[in-house]
């Protein structure tokens, strides 16, 4: 391993915006061609996982998000009392973050699915 | 002064050198220095992007506006934590499947217009600049407040430890450094909350706000700065010190701005919902366009491993904002003074002293709380350099020049001379209220970019580029108008201080109705791009 000479220095153009499309497995190819079959395929993966995104953002929003209006309609809320805190405080500073990581641990698990459906479909032998 | 203080800065920053320099061994070529050859594991990743992202505004930022405001401010945290998931959602996978290594690179994969990457560019330059100068200010008032030296000194001082980091060491010195400084910072923060709230504890548990209003824990002498009137006491010029007892009430200070009683206990303030909900957006959205935390997705190996890295970057990111809150409302107990001095961000650094009395034990946390405060200085403005200073070798410096690992270097100097200059001569603009600027200005710019570009087939360049001049440009000018602090009216105002609410809507709405009126744009490739986002790597080789 020492003995090998170090690799010469190189500038890297970024960003692979122009590197060339690999010669790749058949499947791969098909989507490539963009026949009517893979386009839709593709259309609906991104629907999919668009839709999961925003189904989440919005349990998001409704969880978090209708906090202030809470606050700010019902005063009241703001002076419960939780194991000696207030409610504000429990929820923001603490209560919120556990929330985030649960929502976006749930997008993870399902937008790996989805990717494994759209692969299965594509990987299917077409005869 | 606080004897262990100098070693502790001296160790963190020996560490930080050191670990650059071993980094140094394996940095051979240029996409070495840049993505560190895309070799760097999940969560070695998501340390070095939470301790990227943690940054002076939330080390020490978060508790002093929860110390000074109370419940209102505690969306500073949720937000800064909440960008992470808008990322996750919406742009984490695909941005690492487009190969794009900064913005500009998604501008010219996703659109393929030169116009275009020359705009994001300038933007880029701006949000990171306008980012990494209040970091360098953090960090000389920190010099300033803990040893009592000058505050251009540690601007500097800073400024050139990172620089020369940056461009000796590259991005996987930098992976390894900000790891590293993640861990720190949540050890200087959990270590000492330990100590503290035992003291709390011991103390009796004293009320954060009590009935008859604040009063001082200790025998205290505060140093008024400025003339001002104050309760009870009546008007006091600046720079009159005056002694209070154990046990005196805190009278408010007619300069100050600071919320009390039920008003920092409980929502529904005079902040107003368009303010919050301008924070939350800001925050929520604006995550995704910072340059130091989009470079950092290029190194994960694919797009399934770039959104489980991102998961872990919201767990560790989330368990540290659990603390900073911890600091403010003990800060209420403890270092009351400081809401008569307004220097509420200091509230960190001060904390272990003021409630553990400076034995040994309080001062060695307090050396610890500075430490992290150092490393949270030298995480986020290392991390905001590489990302300028490779956006100006790629896109400023001419191409096709020998030796390109000296051009990166000179990147590095030339990202980090302006913002350095600025820092060492600008001193006085609010740390915490400049970063909140540079979210909206990404919130409004980018996010829209990203967003549309990832999902909506129909975004052409000539819409992007409008979307981001109106969204982006009209918060750049309210970033201007709110810096300069010029005269509007009152509604006004609000509207140029949090801007987010109308300028992201906007930048939206602008992006979308241009690119329809000139659908003939599309670039025609755009259903292989769309693939090429969006499918797994499984399919590609």
């Amino acid at each position: 391993m020492a003995d090998d000479p170090p690799p010469p220095r190189t500038r890297v153009v970024l960003g692979e915006a122009t590197v060339h499309r690999r010669p790749a497995d058949p499947a791969r190819t098909d989507l490539a061609d963009q026949t009517a079959i893979s386009e839709a395929l593709v259309k609906g993966l991104v629907r999919a996982q668009l839709a999961l995104a925003l189904r989440l953002s919005l349990v998001v929003v409704a969880g978090l998000g209708a906090l202030p209006l809470l606050f700010a309609v019902a005063p009241a809320v703001g002076g419960f009392k939780v194991f000696g805190m207030h409610l504000p405080w429990l929820l923001l500073g603490v209560l919120s973050f556990p929330f985030l990581v649960l929502v976006g641990a749930a997008y993870v698990h399902w937008a790996e699915r989805n990717e494994q459906d759209f692969t299965a479909v594509i990987r299917r032998p077409e005869r | 002064m606080n004897p262990y203080l100098v070693p502790g800065l001296v160790v963190v920053v020996l560490v930080t050198i050191g670990i650059g320099v071993y980094g140094l061994r394996f940095a051979r070529t240029t996409s070495d220095f840049l993505v560190a050859s895309r070799s760097v594991s999940p969560s070695w990743n998501a340390a070095a992007i939470s301790g990227e992202y943690l940054s002076a505004a939330s080390f020490l930022g978060v508790a002093g506006l929860v110390l000074r405001y109370g419940v209102e401010v505690l969306w500073y945290p949720v937000g800064f934590a909440a960008g992470y998931l808008a990322l996750l959602l919406f742009v984490a996978a695909p941005l690492r499947r487009s190969g794009a290594f900064t913005l500009p690179d998604f501008c010219e994969v996703r659109l393929r217009s030169t116009r275009l990457r020359r705009l994001a560019t300038t933007f880029v330059l701006f949000i990171g600049a306008l980012y990494l100068l209040p970091q360098l200010q953090g960090a000389g008032l920190t010099f300033a407040t803990v040893t009592g030296g000058s505050y251009a000194w540690g601007a500097l001082l800073v400024g050139v430890v990172v620089t020369a980091n940056v461009a000796f060491g590259g991005m996987r010195a930098i992976t390894f450094v900000q790891a590293f400084q993640y861990w720190l910072k949540l050890t200087a923060l959990a270590v000492p909350i330990l100590f503290l709230v035992l003291q709390w504890q011991s103390d009796g548990r004293p009320a954060v706000t009590p009935p008859a209003g604040a009063v001082f824990p200790a025998a205290t002498s505060v140093v008024i700065e400025q003339d001002a009137v104050l309760d009870g006491i009546g008007p006091v010029t600046a720079g009159t010190t005056l002694h209070f007892a154990a046990g005196d009430p805190v009278p408010k200070v007619s300069t100050v701005d600071a919320t009390f009683g039920a008003y920092w206990l409980q929502p529904g303030g005079d902040s107003g919902l368009l303010g919050t909900y301008s924070l939350i957006l800001a925050t929520f959205l604006g995550t995704m366009g910072l340059p130091h935390v989009l470079v950092r997705f290029y190194t994960n190996p694919d797009g399934a491993s770039a959104r489980r890295t991102t998961l872990v970057v919201l767990a560790m990111v989330g368990l540290f904002y659990l603390l900073p809150t911890l600091y403010g409302v003990l800060g209420r107990v403890y270092t009351p003074q400081l809401l008569m001095t307004g220097r509420t961000d200091a509230v960190v650094l001060l904390l272990p002293e003021a409630a553990l009395g400076s034995g040994h034990l309080g001062r060695l946390l307090g050396a610890l709380v500075t430490a992290g405060a150092l490393a949270a200085f030298l995480s986020t403005s290392s991390g905001l350099l590489t990302s300028i200073a490779g956006v100006i070798f790629t896109d400023v410096l001419p191409p096709g020049r020998s030796g390109s690992v000296r051009d990166f270097r000179l990147a590095t100097v030339l990202a980090a001379a302006v913002p350095t200059t600025m820092a060492i001569f600008v001193s006085d603009m609010d740390v915490s209220r400049v970063v909140g600027l540079a979210f909206a200005v990404a919130a409004s710019s980018f996010c829209p970019l990203l967003v549309l570009g990832i999902w909506w087939r129909g975004l052409t360049d000539a819409g992007a580029i409008a979307g981001i001049l109106v969204g982006g440009g009209s918060a750049v000018v309210a970033v201007f108008v709110t810096v300069l602090g010029a005269d509007l009216p009152g509604n006004l105002a609000e509207f140029a201080a949090q801007p987010a609410a109308w300028t992201v809507p906007l930048a939206f709405f602008v992006m979308v109705v241009m690119s329809l009126l000139t659908s003939r744009r599309v670039p025609a490739d755009v259903g292989a791009t769309m693939l090429r986002l969006h499918a797994p790597e499984s399919l590609r080789s």
